[in-house]
């Protein structure tokens, strides 16, 4: 059962970050990456972390994509119109590169994980909020709060920059 | 194998039941309407309009389903599937009563006890808004577009009160799973205050509730926030080019949506199925005592019927000892466990409903500016503030 929805939802992940790259209108390309996020969000869950699937949807399905979406709206911008190219060189240097990548991660876990170490579904028992948050403030204290005003640095920052008088 | 014939079985009831109640929902909202503005309201179709929703959805199902020239056709079709799948989604989470047996198997008023439920709850509402925009952006059409931008807007900014203002009863209940949210408010302070988190003891979450209520106005799209659908700047907003069911898919997903959040409410600040005064005190009489009354006076009104209304004569007699038996069903023994905290669950939900409609019937609408500005000069900081007090007195006191 969860090999099959591991499956099903890797899968559509996939597709959806294909499509994501393939379409030429933003708001279908903005949508693919909603579902990639919300696949994984799925395969999360599958693995016990049920807080971080939920909060995987919240912050970047339900925030962020919201506000992608909105932005493309607002400027009403089309699809693209390319014409279809007859260049054949990127393909040909693509192609061969995109298969040895493979091959180079396929050959990484072949021999550097143990077989014993796997990840099984339904091992793993430390993703529910009360453990998550007993480690980020404890543990994971200073590189949470580290992490925040780094946020607060960037928001600052965009005001700044975004602004012409403050 | 059990276990998948139970849970078959409840969640055809549970949607049995909720989108019933959608399409009353509708009927209970023009009637509430009406009598607000000293009108009868719907009462052609069948006893006080009482199947005017089911002539509505024939109507739906009968009317042409007009897809417009230019419009990017599967965005437009996918729009209202989504935002009604999205609206049924949350209910799942949401506990009716405690457990009980039946016929020797145990299990819980509800569909299912995630202990992420309110978590899921904010993630399917915060997927909500893709639903609304795409179906205004893919109509192709400015006014649609608009409706489509505004709730966008408004959902993102109302997201952050509403989510704030549920953590502070968290903070309390120390649970985000909604049975043991419920379970946590059991009992009764000093002997008759309920323990619900909007009495509890250290802060109660008074504050907490009214900026969730207001924030769930705005992200159910309901009057005075309902700028996406404006019908005086926009025509009908969002889901103006839609007909026939897809219209249809939009109207139940915007009320499956007050029936969820007036649920979440319940569960989270009103106690769920507690009572609201303890059992020793009378209250399992209640709701046979109200159901009961309800019967005797239709029996009465049945006696002195009008002589131009002679089938009166007949059909209240009949409905008044449908109600006289529904009220003996409160005294069966193995019923009992399952139907008085059901009847106190459903008549906080129907509270909450009412005041849905009652603030629409009262309230002007906003204007954009004065939305946002609200949203984030006044609700955002007054949520933080209330999360602030609240943290800092459970921190104090939770030694």
């Amino acid at each position: 059962m969860d090999a099959i929805l591991f499956l099903t939802f890797a899968a559509i992940a996939v597709a959806c970050a294909i499509n994501l790259v393939l379409q030429t209108h933003p708001i279908s390309s903005a949508l693919s990456l909603v579902g990639v996020m919300t696949s994984l969000a799925v395969l999360y869950l599958l693995l016990g972390g049920s807080f971080i699937a939920a909060v995987q949807v919240i912050v970047y399905a339900g925030a962020i994509m919201v506000l992608f979406i909105f932005v493309i709206m607002l400027l009403n911008t089309q699809g693209e119109r390319t014409q279809p190219k007859k260049n054949v060189l990127p393909i040909a240097i693509a192609l061969p590169l995109l298969f040895s990548l493979i091959g180079v991660l396929a050959a990484i876990v072949a021999t550097q994980v143990p077989a014993g170490e796997i990840v099984k579904f339904g091992t793993f028992s430390g993703g529910d909020p009360l453990t998550f948050g007993r480690a980020m403030f404890t543990r994971y204290l200073l590189p949470f709060e580290v992490t925040s005003v780094l946020i607060l640095i960037a928001i600052v920052g965009a005001v700044v920059l975004a602004k012409k008088e403050i | 194998m059990n276990f998948y014939i139970i849970s078959l079985v409840k969640a055809g009831i549970t949607a049995g039941v909720l989108l019933t109640f959608c399409a009353y929902l509708v009927w209970i909202e023009r009637k509430v309407l009406a009598h607000i503005q000293l009108r009868p309201g719907p009462y052609r179709v069948g006893p006080h309009g009482l199947l005017q929703p089911l002539s509505d959805l024939i109507k739906l199902m009968t009317k042409e389903g007009v897809i417009p020239a230019n419009v990017h056709t599967f965005f437009y079709l996918f729009a209202p599937f989504l935002a009604v799948a999205l609206a049924l989604i949350s209910i799942v989470v949401i506990p009716f009563g405690p457990e009980f047996s039946i016929l020797g198997v145990t299990t819980g008023l509800g569909l299912t006890d995630l202990n992420i439920g309110i978590l899921l709850v904010l993630a399917v509402s915060s997927l909500g808004v893709y639903a609304i925009a795409l179906g205004g952006w893919a109509s192709n059409s400015k006014y649609s577009l608009m409706g489509g931008l505004r709730s966008a807007a408004q959902m993102i900014s109302y997201e952050l009160p509403m989510a704030l203002a549920i953590v502070s009863p968290l903070l309390l209940l120390n649970t985000l799973n909604f049975r043991e949210m419920v379970v946590g408010q059991e009992g009764f302070a000093l002997g008759f205050i309920p323990r619900w988190t909007i009495f509890a003891a250290p802060v109660p979450q008074v504050f907490s509730f009214i900026i969730f209520m207001i924030a769930v106005f705005a992200e159910t799209n309901r009057v005075p926030f309902d700028l996406p659908e404006a019908e005086t700047e926009l025509v009908a907003g969002f889901h103006t080019e839609y007909s026939s069911l897809m219209f249809a898919a939009f109207f139940t997903a915007e009320y499956a949506n007050i029936i969820t959040v007036c649920c979440v409410a319940t569960a989270l600040f009103l106690g769920g199925w507690q009572p609201l005064w303890p059992a020793a005190y009378g209250s399992n009489f209640v709701p046979p005592l109200i159901i009961g009354l309800a019967g005797l006076m239709l029996l009465y009104h049945g006696s002195q019927a009008l002589k131009s209304r002679r089938w009166d004569r007949f059909s209240f007699p009949a409905i008044g000892v449908i109600f006289l038996g529904l009220a003996g069903l409160f005294f069966v023994p193995v019923l009992q466990p399952v139907l008085i905290p059901f009847f106190w669950f459903a008549s906080k939900l129907l509270v909450l409903i009412f005041v849905f409609i009652w603030v629409r019937g009262t309230l002007p609408r906003f204007r954009y500016d004065q939305l946002m500005k609200f949203a984030w000069t006044f609700l955002f900081p007054a949520a933080l503030i209330n999360l602030l007090i609240t943290g800092l007195v459970v921190a104090l006191t939770s030694q």
